[in-house]
């Protein structure tokens, strides 16, 4: 074509140009707005020195969590080397603790992962394809809603068995609907837009035109939700070992600790109440941080 | 020589586009085993054919299916019945071309800049798109964005990295222009594209879109609901009431001597520059009917002020009156309206 001329002597400002883009596209100045928000940078503070600290237990010098004592039984905070104390088998608090994050933490945010490829494909399929295909999904996933969350989580426990992999796949399924459901009303949206038909207006094939053009604006909404449900996860993973549905002891895990300690409650209320802490504030970290992304994410580009 | 450049194939004499009996009912609400539903009726039986090099101006009320017209014409809604032939080639049929291909050739231009661009893109990737989807390799996508941009008058070394909420309005339709001439269609379909641009932008994009057309020789259906933009652009002017064409002909004899009592109505309509010809009263009342349950026979009767009991009773067809086809049965010998001439 006669037109293309002006491109030959233009290659250099064009590299230059996509390097300033770079700091200025959407995930940079989300990020941006990230970092200018104390109460996120906080919440990520805290629940990165909670992620670490569960890796790094082995490597931190703490007591052996599973060691018990009958001597060493229920000490309180602060007593000398044991800084907050010994539960009902006189194991060492902290070391629980921080142990118990690793299991805690495992079962809040796995089921999310899994529950968000899931339910995330599913409902961007639903919303997407439209039609049947969505009717179809959209109430197979009704059936799971009619069900109380709890409820179902316990109910799904309870049939299969108390363990580790049961309570995440329970927790999985119970995650599926409600992610497929923001996924598919996200979806549903921006399927509207015009440059969705400009897209397909030009031929793309439907892979291609959610690749490019659904996923980079549904992406956020689903993540910001997803993020929220961590905290829910948390909660209920504990809550189902606290009924004995989920990790068996010894096994350190927050929820089951808050079980086991339930006795020395008249003893020492402080130290029953520490393995709810944790989960209060690992919860609340993730519900926070949920809020600032979405704030963070919610301008317009 | 580029190898995704469509070929002309029929000669200029073969209509580049030929749409025949051109239905769409949308279903609305009613029974869940789509028994006893109500439909829409956006676009009935319509007709038309776009000459080679021809701007084929499209008006009408609001709610007058125009919009459908726009998305029949590129398959992004398929049509309950009809048949389109582009150049020759039947489309979605058997020995014909594919809508894909029909994609290809023809493109359109959506009325909204702001929504009908991906926010999270930028231009360049926005204008690359389609290129690359059609298996154009990423070097030359990159110097068909440039060339796109230069085309509609933005520097490419300015806008290509920008995101669409750091344009204007009228540079961002400016890049949805771009974006239609991106797969070097023959046809482009202009949807209400410069309605939401204030006058002096709409004013640039317009005679843009003049030169753009005798540059690359496109043809175009410009879409709009205002008569001085389609009387300008236009060659041929097409007159839409409720989803049927009334009026079809060259625009000066639409413009200059409109035969259906509608089009009348709508070219009486317009505001006057002229103080002293100021617009008495309303040329006609009212909102169209509910498309839903249209009027019997002529569904403009129902705001026609000539209306009688054969407009009722009888569908007007599109009849040849020596310069335009207009759907009335004031201009057609004997058929029993008390102003047709006699059989």
């Amino acid at each position: 074509m006669a037109i293309q001329t002006p491109s030959l002597e233009l290659g250099a400002p064009l590299v230059q140009a996509t390097a300033a883009a770079a700091g200025r596209g959407y995930w940079k100045s989300v990020a941006r707005r990230l970092r200018r928000d104390p109460v996120t940078v906080i919440c990520a503070a805290v629940l990165l020195l909670l992620v670490a600290s569960a890796l790094a237990a082995p490597w931190l010098g703490l007591a052996d969590p599973y060691k018990t004592s009958m001597l060493r039984r229920l000490y309180p905070l602060g007593s000398p080397n044991h800084l907050l104390g010994t539960d009902e088998l006189g194991r060492d608090m902290l070391s629980r603790l921080i142990y118990g994050g690793r299991l805690s933490l495992f079962m809040g945010v796995t089921p999310v992962v899994c529950a968000l490829l899931i339910g995330g494909l599913l409902g961007i399929t639903a919303g997407f394809v439209g039609g049947r295909t969505n009717m179809a999904i959209m109430r197979v996933m009704d059936v799971f809603y009619a069900f109380p969350s709890v409820l179902l989580a316990i109910s799904l426990s309870g049939a299969m068995g108390a363990g580790t992999e049961n309570t995440l796949l329970s927790l999985t399924l119970v995650f599926i609907p409600p992610i497929c459901r923001v996924s598919e009303s996200v979806t549903t949206q921006v399927r509207g837009f015009d440059f969705v038909d400009a897209a397909r207006a030009s031929g793309a094939g439907a892979l291609t035109i959610v690749r490019v053009h659904v996923l980079g604006n549904v992406l956020g909404p689903i993540l910001v939700y997803a993020t929220s449900l961590i905290s829910v996860a948390i909660i209920l993973a504990a809550g189902l070992s606290f009924l004995g549905l989920g990790v068996k002891p010894p096994e350190p895990e927050w929820g089951l600790m808050l079980n086991t300690l339930r006795q020395a409650i008249y003893v020492n209320p402080v130290l029953a109440a520490l393995p709810g802490v944790m989960i209060f504030i690992t919860s609340i970290c993730f519900n926070m941080m949920s809020d600032g992304l979405r704030a963070a994410m919610d301008v317009k580009a | 020589m580029d190898t995704m450049l469509p070929v002309d194939r029929g000669g200029p004499a073969q209509p580049l586009l030929l749409a025949s009996g051109l239905r769409k009912h949308f279903p609305v609400g009613g029974g869940i085993l789509g028994r006893g539903r109500k439909v829409v009726r956006a676009v009935d039986d319509l007709t038309l054919s776009v000459a080679k090099g021809e701007t084929l101006g499209v008006v009408g009320e609001s709610g007058c299916g125009k919009s459908t017209v726009a998305r029949l014409l590129i398959r992004l809604i398929k049509p309950d019945t009809g048949t389109m032939v582009l150049d020759g080639d039947p489309v979605d049929e058997p020995h014909g071309i594919t809508v894909n291909e029909l994609r290809r050739q023809v493109q359109m231009v959506f009325q909204d800049s702001y929504a009908s661009l991906n926010p999270r893109l930028t231009i360049a990737e926005t204008l690359a798109f389609a290129p690359k989807a059609h298996g154009l390799p990423a070097a030359e996508a990159r110097d068909r964005v440039r060339d796109l941009l230069s085309k509609v008058g933005l520097d490419p070394n300015n806008y290509a990295e920008r995101y669409p909420h750091e344009l204007s309005g009228g540079q961002r339709q400016r890049v949805n222009i771009a974006r239609a001439l991106a797969l070097r269609p023959r046809l482009v379909i202009l949807d209400e594209a410069v309605s939401a641009l204030d006058k002096s932008v709409e004013a640039q994009v317009l005679n843009m879109l003049v030169d753009l057309k005798s540059e690359l020789g496109l043809t175009y259906v410009f879409i709009s609901h205002d008569l001085n933009v389609v009387q300008y652009l236009s060659d041929r002017v097409l007159v839409m009431y409720l989803g049927k064409i009334v009026e079809l002909g060259p625009v000066e004899a639409i413009y200059g001597a409109p035969q259906h009592p509608y089009t009348r109505a709508l070219l009486s309509a317009r505001p006057s520059m002229d103080p002293r010809r100021r617009t008495r009263e309303a040329p006609i009342q009212g909102d169209p009917p509910n498309p839903i349950d249209p009027p019997s026979g002529c569904r403009f009767r129902t705001r026609c002020p000539f209306a009688e009991d054969v407009c009722g009773r009888v569908e007007p067809l599109l009849a040849d009156t020596g310069r335009q086809e207009v759907a009335c049965h004031m201009h057609v010998a004997g058929s029993g309206h008390s102003k047709a001439v006699a059989a």
